[in-house]
């Protein structure tokens, strides 16, 4: 084959002296890089739902405003739990390599009860504004307001079920090279879904209370 | 209804800007499609006097021609297209002979509502105006989006509830021409073409006046009936006795036409959207 | 217990869906039947619909967008015939009929024609012209591909159960709102197009990782195929503007399911705000469509001048400016809106420029033709017609970036008669020409060549004749959508445009004879050198159809053109070399993920239009299960031994005989 080399060369009539690329990449690259552009992907979704959030910031149609609704101290608590829920869940990604399964079931418990943590206490946020008559259907605000909280709230029960899912996978096939690969993009959806909730947090809390 | 036939300044300056832009860019794509057929067919496998080049692939000095002529075509067009955009405006007054006309105009389904503030009176899908005047439209919609559209005076412009937006058009010629919807509402919208009467600026008051002696009424009462979802065949005409009842329609205080009634189970929503309202 | 869905649903008293509707059921039932007793249905299964194959989905897709062809073509014909005739009167279609058609018809067209046709290209070609051997995630493009299907079932079933849409192929509120539009029609189209828009995204996120990590080596990306250039960039525009229109449908559901006001009149909905998010999707969307086109005339052009494309590298940077200036110019479809000279200005200007990378790549295919030997196969036929059909297309789009004479031809026929001059001279000739151009790669035998100038002929002309009446009558001031009017000048135009649909309906029989007959001659037709068009990329380097794992030994690259540098510079020699070392091959395991997955997905989605919350429920655990029993697989591939790789290979490579260079493998 050598002697066909300088022959091919003729066909680069650039002679693009380019970094001589050695072919496919290993699968944990190729799963974790689709799984990134997956998540770029949610992020366009998200920021569509931002934008509809700013649109409509001042319609609230003779209701109540940001300002008058949102609790910050227990929106602080919440954001707390899902921050440290992201640490655990570096802990279990930790452990997964180290492939101990006792430290990443224990990790992942852990992540899932403050996942489940911040899910409660967004629920009883929005059950108690649906009694004040600040549901979603009283006014365009409150309407983004829902579904851009809400849909994130949705991404992180996903995540919670898919959570769930991992644990028993790990329990029952231990740490083998598909489900490595697994833990890795699970890893990466769930620190996502926390870069997600800053932004929510400083668009929708921090930004709307101080209007 | 042919908009190459303007029957006012708007119109005649949206017509020459079009008629200059395809000419302008005929004058590119007319010798690109005739290359296309000369190379085919000279270069074409079983012509052997057609030199074969099968390395040539690049040219810098072609590329630089083949960049350049579109670029530049679009800097030129680029040109009309902003100073077309804000000669054109639609909220920009355009001026005439005479006091300018205020016309308010509300969509419904399925009918074109024309309420003369200033002179008292409505009518319905018949627009009569004075030739040479500024016409100044006001517009909303009762209901779903339309598009005000007379194509032999220029300009269309979107209705929506809610909001209002802000037209000004000049009819120069005497004559009867015809408008329409330019944006699909809903089953009846084939119906919402409207009359148009361009007549003299003299005769105009005789028109008002005549129209202000109409049996109708033009209120809350009788706007809710013409808000219903159906389509109007006749051309009825009103008095107007509140000047505001066109800035309560845009501002919602009267609330937006209703939909179609609901004639079986099946077609009843299951979380009632209405308790939102 | 059935939420909304009760016998009513099912229009006994319209007979066109109900004997459309019944003709369809005998239909597939027939061929089901016919399938089923020949004893094909375990080979169906197990070789196709359980496929992860990309060859195999490649082909799915595109049977898909040619099913649903027919189906958007008959409601274009229907069209055509009620607009001919209905002056001064109601014609034969009532206004709610009429009002779904139009909307099915563009919906269809879109989402379950154009869209379809070009994944499956994609899918079917860019794995081999890599030299890879199958897409980043090949279960996942089976699962992508299902939902599609599902979407477009779901559609289909509105005929008969229901109604569709009557909102137009975008369905703007308020008048797709519940207040205005009670009925089921647009939630089908809402729930149809969130889970085919799933489909898409898993199908842009496959393609984008594919041509990123999975090129052999060697093939640096300036080696790359200019089709696969125009796959990557048409898939990052699905990855960044499909979620938009996901986020803007689910908004309108959250409305009409709950009562929220994104986009009600009332408590402060903005409907404007709708038609910003719906077109930052929908312009990004034309594009999707027609860069992969594009990308197919690079291919053709080059090869049937026996050139190399000309300026390779300018038509890369091309390609990236469009798929990025598209995100800039999504106004134009609003002008006016009334957004005020500056605002109109930009976008205007904006929408012109994105001609220029466009303008060049004509240039460019133009010189490549030049200095070349052109062969007038039908592939190439189908190339010249779309440069001179979409220029004019061009044309008529730059005029309409001019705010001012878009302020005359918005919403006309002119538009109309526009977005259709480039999309069938632009997506639908690229389409016909790359499915003819690789259909002997899919399947061994080339096509009828008559049948296939016949249809070409047909649908030029035909496009013509249907289409430039309609520039006249837009310009006669013809707004789109009408079912009836009372304008008599229109109506001759109408009639000449009716009779130009009748020619492309003859152009589509002439394609649906030329595939019955190249089945019934495929003897004749073999392909049996994988290489029916000297072509200039890998594929041709491999067998017709390629083997499931399309390379033995993937190549290594050197240049671009890389299966015409081998054919070069193969010397005699070559043939008398030593075999190479064949490995073994490990290939993903089918798997009935994707069609169990769209199976619930169909069941949720109409259970979701009826509002039968139970349905919905159990359709949702359905499809979690089967996602967690895909999770549990323990063999997820499987091994092809070398020796029966070498097997494979020598046959392939003896059938092609002593073609000098042609390798089967590099």
């Amino acid at each position: 084959m050598a002697d066909t080399t300088t022959a091919y060369a003729q066909s680069d009539p650039h002679h693009v002296r380019a970094v001589e690329y050695t072919g496919p990449a290993s699968k944990r690259i190729v799963t974790g890089y689709g799984f990134w552009i997956f998540i770029l992907s949610d992020m366009v979704m998200f920021s569509a739902f931002f934008a509809a959030y700013a649109v409509l910031l001042g319609q609230t149609a003779g209701g109540p405003s940001g300002a008058q609704l949102f609790d910050l101290p227990n929106v602080a608590i919440e954001t707390g739990f899902l921050l440290a829920s992201s640490f655990t869940c570096g802990l279990a990604t930790i452990a997964a390599d180290a492939r101990n399964k006792f430290w990443f079931q224990i990790a992942m418990a852990i992540t899932c009860l403050f996942g489940l943590a911040f899910l409660t206490i967004e629920g009883r946020e929005f059950a108690s504004l649906v009694a004040r008559g600040a549901g979603p259907t009283r006014s365009a605000f409150l309407s983004a307001f829902f579904t851009l909280v809400g849909c994130h709230g949705l991404h992180v029960s996903g995540g919670i079920l898919w959570l769930l899912t991992m644990m028993a996978q790990v329990f029952a096939k231990g740490f083998r090279a598909d489900i490595q690969r697994r833990i890795l993009c699970f890893a990466l959806f769930w620190h996502a879904l926390d870069i997600i909730w800053i932004a929510v947090f400083t668009v929708v809390y921090l930004l709307g209370s101080a209007a | 209804m042919n908009i190459l036939d303007p029957q006012g300044p708007i119109g005649a300056a949206d017509k020459t800007i079009l008629i200059d832009s395809v000419a302008i860019m005929l004058a590119i794509v007319v010798p690109t499609i005739v290359a296309i057929f000369a190379f085919a067919f000279w270069f074409r496998e079983s012509n052997t006097r057609a030199r074969y080049w099968p390395d040539w692939e690049y040219s810098g000095r072609i590329e630089l021609v083949v960049w350049s002529i579109p670029a530049l075509t679009v800097i030129l067009l680029g040109g009309v297209a902003w100073i077309g955009s804000h000669q054109l405006d639609p909220g920009a007054p355009v001026e005439g002979t005479g006091s300018p006309v205020r016309i308010q105009v509300v969509s419904l389904d399925w009918k074109w509502l024309f309420i003369y503030p200033d002179q008292r009176i409505a009518t319905v899908n018949t627009l009569t105006v004075p030739a040479g005047a500024p016409l100044r439209f006001e517009l909303t919609s009762g209901s779903v989006m339309n598009v005000f559209f007379i194509p032999q005076f220029g300009s269309m412009i979107y209705t929506m509830n809610g909001m209002v937006t802000r037209l000004h058009l000049r009819a120069d010629n005497e004559g009867d021409y015809q408008g329409l919807s330019a944006h699909f509402s809903g089953d009846g919208f084939p119906d919402m073409l409207f009359d148009v009467h361009v007549i003299s600026p003299l005769a105009f008051p005789d028109w008002v006046a005549k129209t202000a002696r109409s049996d109708g009424v033009l209120n809350e009462d009788s706007y809710g009936k013409l808000a219903r979802q159906t389509v109007e065949h006749n051309k009825p005409t009103y008095r107007l006795d509140d000047p505001q009842l066109f800035g309560a329609i845009a501002s919602q205080m009267i609330a937006p036409g209703p939909g179609p009634k609901i004639t079986s189970e099946s077609a009843q929503s299951y979380i009632g959207a209405s308790d939102a309202r | 217990m059935l939420g909304k869905l009760n016998w009513s649903a099912i229009p006994i008293d319209q007979p066109i869906p109900m004997i459309t509707s019944a003709v369809v059921a005998l239909g597939v039932l027939g061929i089901l039947a016919w399938v089923a007793l020949k004893g094909h249905l375990p080979y169906l299964w197990h070789e196709w619909i359980t496929s992860v194959d990309h060859k195999r989905i490649g082909v799915m897709y595109t049977l898909l967008a040619m099913v649903m062809l027919l189906r958007g073509f008959a409601d274009a014909i229907m069209m055509r015939g009620q607009q001919a005739f209905a002056l001064h009167s109601n014609g034969y279609l009532p206004p709610e009929h009429f009002n779904q058609i139009f909307s099915a018809h563009g919906t269809i067209m879109i989402f379950f024609v154009a869209m379809p046709f070009v994944i499956g290209l994609m899918n079917l070609v860019v794995p081999l012209q890599l030299g890879a051997r199958d897409v980043a995630f090949p279960t996942l493009n089976s699962v992508g591909f299902w939902l599609t299907a599902t979407g477009a079932l779901l559609v289909n079933i509105s005929l008969v159960i229901g109604e569709f849409a009557r909102t137009g192929w975008l369905p703007y509120p308020p008048l797709s709102e519940l207040t205005y539009s009670p009925g089921v029609g647009v939630d089908y189209y809402l729930w149809s197009l969130e889970i085919s828009g799933v489909g898409t995204l898993v199908a842009g996120i496959n393609l984008v990782t594919t041509v990123l990590k999975l090129r052999t080596k060697g093939m640096s990306l300036l080696r790359m195929p200019m089709f696969c250039w125009t796959t990557l960039a048409s898939n990052l525009l699905i990855v960044a503007a499909f979620p938009i229109l996901t986020a803007t449908l689910a908004m309108l559901i959250l409305d009409r399911y709950f009562g929220f006001h994104f986009f009600t009149n009332e408590a402060g909905g903005n409907v404007m705000m709708f038609m910003n998010l719906i077109w930052a999707w929908g312009h990004p969307e034309v594009y999707i469509l027609i860069l992969p086109a594009f990308g197919v005339f690079s291919e053709v052009v080059s090869t049937f001048s026996g050139k190399p494309l000309f300026g390779y590298r300018s038509m890369v940077l091309a390609t990236m400016a469009i798929c990025v200036i598209s995100f800039m110019v999504w106004l134009h479809h609003f002008f006016t809106m009334g957004a005020g000279p500056d605002v109109n200005a930009i976008f205007g200007i904006a929408s012109m420029i994105i001609a220029v990378p466009t303008g060049v790549k004509i240039y460019n295919w133009l010189f490549t033709m030049y200095g070349g030997r052109v062969r007038f196969a039908t592939p190439m036929l189908w190339s010249i017609g779309f440069m001179v059909t979409f220029i004019i297309g061009g044309l008529t789009g730059v005029l309409l970036a001019v705010p001012p004479a878009d302020f005359l031809l918005h919403n006309s026929l002119f538009l109309v008669a526009h977005f259709h001059n480039v999309i069938i001279g632009g997506v639908l000739f690229g389409a016909f020409a790359g499915y003819t151009y690789w259909f002997p790669k899919a399947f061994g035998f080339r096509l009828h060549e008559g049948f296939g100038k016949a249809a070409f002929w047909f649908w030029l002309v035909g496009f013509y004749v249907a289409f430039m009446p309609l520039y006249a009558v837009g310009m006669l001031g013809m707004t789109r959508r009408m079912q009836h009017y009372d304008v008599p000048e229109w109506q001759p135009w109408l009639m000449v445009a009716a009779f130009g649909a009748v020619l492309i309906l003859i152009g589509i029989i002439c394609q649906i004879m030329q595939l019955v007959v190249s089945i019934r001659r495929r003897d004749e037709l073999r392909d049996r050198t994988g290489d029916p068009w000297h072509g200039r990329s890998l594929e041709w380097a491999t067998a017709s159809p390629p083997p499931v794992f399309n390379f033995a030994i993937p190549p290594d690259v050197r240049g671009e053109d890389a299966y015409w540098a081998m054919k070069r510079h193969a010397q005699p020699q070559d043939v008398e070399k030593t075999e190479p070392d064949y490995e073994d091959i490990e290939m993903p395991r089918n798997s009935p993920t994707g069609f169990v997955c769209a199976f619930f997905a169909t069941i949720m989605g109409f259970a979701l239009i009826w509002h039968i919350w139970w349905m919905v429920a159990a359709g949702f655990v359905g499809a979690f299960a089967t996602f967690v029993a895909f999770a549990w697989r323990d063999h997820d591939e499987y091994v092809i031994p070398a020796a029966e790789v070498a097997r494979i290979d020598r046959a392939n490579l003896a059938e092609r005989g002593a073609l000098p260079g042609t390798a089967g493998s590099a």
